[in-house]
């Protein structure tokens, strides 16, 4: 049980390369942080920077009460669990479980009633006798867990966890991952890729782009605030249009855009906010020709040119709504729905 | 695999047993000569099916030498054989896993540099330095030694070299999860990487006693007492020596029993290895 700050931490590579440029962020006790953005951006690098498996160029870190930056990583009192689980191939689960602490010197007992204890949390009690090759990726996935749990840490740091797990193990093991932090209230680290992972799982998630933090919140307020273009094109799914401010105003209705802050020009608008029916609030309007139909189950996706505009955009709707391909439709979007932004800056505005 | 065809098969099959029959017939000739009495080669004609003298001979050369000729009881060559073979194998196993554990997990100064200067010294075979490193073990007064039978062939360029692939394909995560879990370089190594390279070492152990045990130029240039020559100088030694006739049964049954540590070495690390060849386990 930690909190961890990270005060303006930079990583700079030998060949000069920044991978992590001026992160500031405190996490607090028993918080599950989700780092999350596309490939290249400094999350794992972030996070291995805590781990004290990358050393840190410049700023400083705490876990807890101590700064950590030059402490080997297991004197940082951390847990990790990596994307390729990395289970000592050649030693049992149990001895997979129990390599962190005999290292540590406990005593034997506790060292047995630990794995035993997490093992029984994990369900892979019927495995401790196994070595890893005889089992299957959701139960490797499970003994990664495990070697963090048992080590009872200041915090859990996870690269990817689910990165190798197919859809529907990954959902799984997404909600027990999520289920055992709260429940053990162990300050959380987790490094993804995937929009829908870090929204579901986070306290709070970052957006990371290029080394530097693009916005902290809870998923609700980055989701429905996003604080750039970057982070509303990378956060949620189909990705949000973008619509420039002067075709609205001049097909749209210019009144419906008199609202919104001066600057905004780029207008974003999430695919289920476009509706194809009025609604009664203040709203847009406008037209374009369907360019394909997706249907996905419970919902679908309509994919619209817009009229005079090479922009084509995405719409959500529930079920199989009843258009044509190649038919010209009619598009809503209410007015508190728009999300305006800067387009030279990328930043939101007001 | 081609389709399962009768002829294919037919001739599979001959080619491979004519090769056996090649491989394995001077080694039966051997076996063969050693159980014929001492008369049966000076009429020029070698006998196909055993002979009586067996166990005569074989006792004759382990107990007893072929005294005339200055040769002693072939049980301490034998020994002698066998240490330099184990100090040579396994003196080079150690020095080249820790070595190529330094280059692969240690960042040092000039680190790629003693990788290709360790790696150049395979150019640098003991047959080609042979007056040098005699003129150094003469100097050290190593000569007549165990000491000097083996540590000049110790250095191994070529299991560092190994070693080192081996290592470089051990996910690096495995080492940061050690390190996670507080094992500092030799607790990896010794937990982790020695434990993974079982299947590498039994492999490098079989081929460098086998190197080890048919040294011939080296033991014949640094020793000169009889209480340190190897079986293979030995051989050597029981053709050549004295005026008379070689003792070809003698000769052969020696070179039988010489032959027997590598296959004994081979038979019993091979369990090892073909484990670990079946469980793949990375």
């Amino acid at each position: 049980m930690a909190t961890i700050v990270m005060d303006d931490l930079h990583k700079v590579y030998a060949g000069g390369v920044k991978a992590v440029t001026g992160i500031s962020l405190d996490i607090a006790d028993g918080e599950m942080i989700v780092l999350v953005g596309p490939s290249g951006c400094g999350k794992s690098t972030l996070l291995r920077m805590v781990a004290g498996l990358e050393t840190i160029s410049d700023g400083t870190l705490h876990i807890g009460d101590r700064v950590v930056n030059k402490l080997e990583p297991a004197e940082r009192d951390i847990a990790m669990v990596f994307q390729n689980y990395a289970l000592y191939p050649h030693m049992t689960v149990f001895n997979n479980l129990a390599y962190g602490l005999r290292n540590r010197k406990l005593p034997k007992d506790e060292i047995d009633r630990r794995v035993r204890e997490a093992a029984e949390m994990l369900e892979i009690a019927p495995y401790l006798d196994r070595k890893p090759r005889n089992l299957s990726g959701g139960q490797r996935q499970r003994v990664a867990m495990g070697r963090a749990l048992v080590r009872e840490p200041a915090a859990f740091l996870f690269d990817e966890p689910l990165s190798n797990l197919d859809a529907k193990l990954r959902v799984q093991m997404r909600v027990e991952i999520r289920q055992l932090q709260k429940r053990l209230k162990t300050t959380s680290l987790y490094v993804t890729h995937d929009q829908l992972e870090a929204l579901t799982m986070a306290d709070r998630l970052v957006v990371l782009n290029g080394g530097r933090i693009e916005q902290v919140g809870t998923p609700m307020e980055v989701y429905s605030k996003p604080a750039s273009v970057f982070v509303a094109g990378f956060i949620g799914s189909p990705a949000m249009n973008m619509i420039d401010a002067s075709y609205l105003r001049e097909k749209g209705g210019a009144d419906g855009l008199s609202g919104l802050p001066v600057g905004s020009d780029l207008i974003g608008v999430r695919p289920d906010d476009l509706l194809l029916a009025a609604p009664p609030a203040p709203h847009l309007a406008v037209q374009g020709d369907v360019v394909l139909l997706e249907p996905a189950g419970a919902e679908s996706h309509i994919y619209v040119a817009l009229a005079d505009s090479a922009q084509p955009v995405t719409v959500r709707v529930p079920r199989l709504p009843d258009v044509q391909e190649g038919a010209r439709i009619t598009l809503f979007a209410p007015v508190d729905a728009l999300h305006p932004f800067d387009k030279a800056s990328g930043l939101r505005v007001g | 695999m081609v389709e399962n065809d009768r002829w294919g098969t037919f001739f599979a099959h001959l080619v491979l047993i004519l090769g056996v029959a090649l491989v394995v017939f001077p080694v039966y000739v051997a076996v063969i000569a050693s159980t014929h009495p001492p008369g049966t080669f000076v009429r020029g004609v070698m006998p196909l099916l055993p002979g009586p003298n067996a166990l005569e001979n074989y006792r004759t050369v382990i107990f007893e030498g072929r005294s005339q000729a200055g040769t002693p009881p072939i049980g301490g060559m034998l020994w002698n054989s066998f240490v330099m073979a184990m100090a040579i194998t396994v003196g080079k196993l150690s020095i080249s896993i820790l070595s190529a554990f330094a280059i692969v997990y240690f960042r040092f100064p000039f680190r790629m540099f003693f990788f290709w200067i360790i790696f150049l010294t395979l150019m640098l075979p003991v047959e080609v330095r042979i007056v040098p490193t005699f003129q150094v073990v003469a100097n050290l007064g190593m000569l007549n030694s165990f000491a000097g039978l083996s540590i000049p062939l110790i250095a191994s360029a070529t299991a560092t070299f190994l070693f080192r692939q081996f290592f470089m394909t051990v996910p690096e995560e495995l080492m940061e999860a050690a390190r996670v879990d507080g094992a500092g370089p030799m607790k990896f190594f010794k937990d982790i990487l020695l434990p993974l390279s079982v299947t590498n070492i039994a492999a490098l152990f079989v081929i460098m006693f086998i190197y080890g045990w048919n040294q011939y130029l080296w033991p014949l240039l640094i020793t000169t007492d009889p209480e340190y020559y190897t079986i293979v100088m030995g051989i050597q030694r029981m053709v050549t020596g004295g005026d008379s006739e070689p003792l070809w049964h003698l000769v052969m049954a020696t070179v039988t029993l010489a032959a027997l540590p590598p296959i004994l070495v081979i038979l019993f690390m091979q369990r090892l290895f073909v484990k670990g060849l079946t469980e793949t386990e990375k």
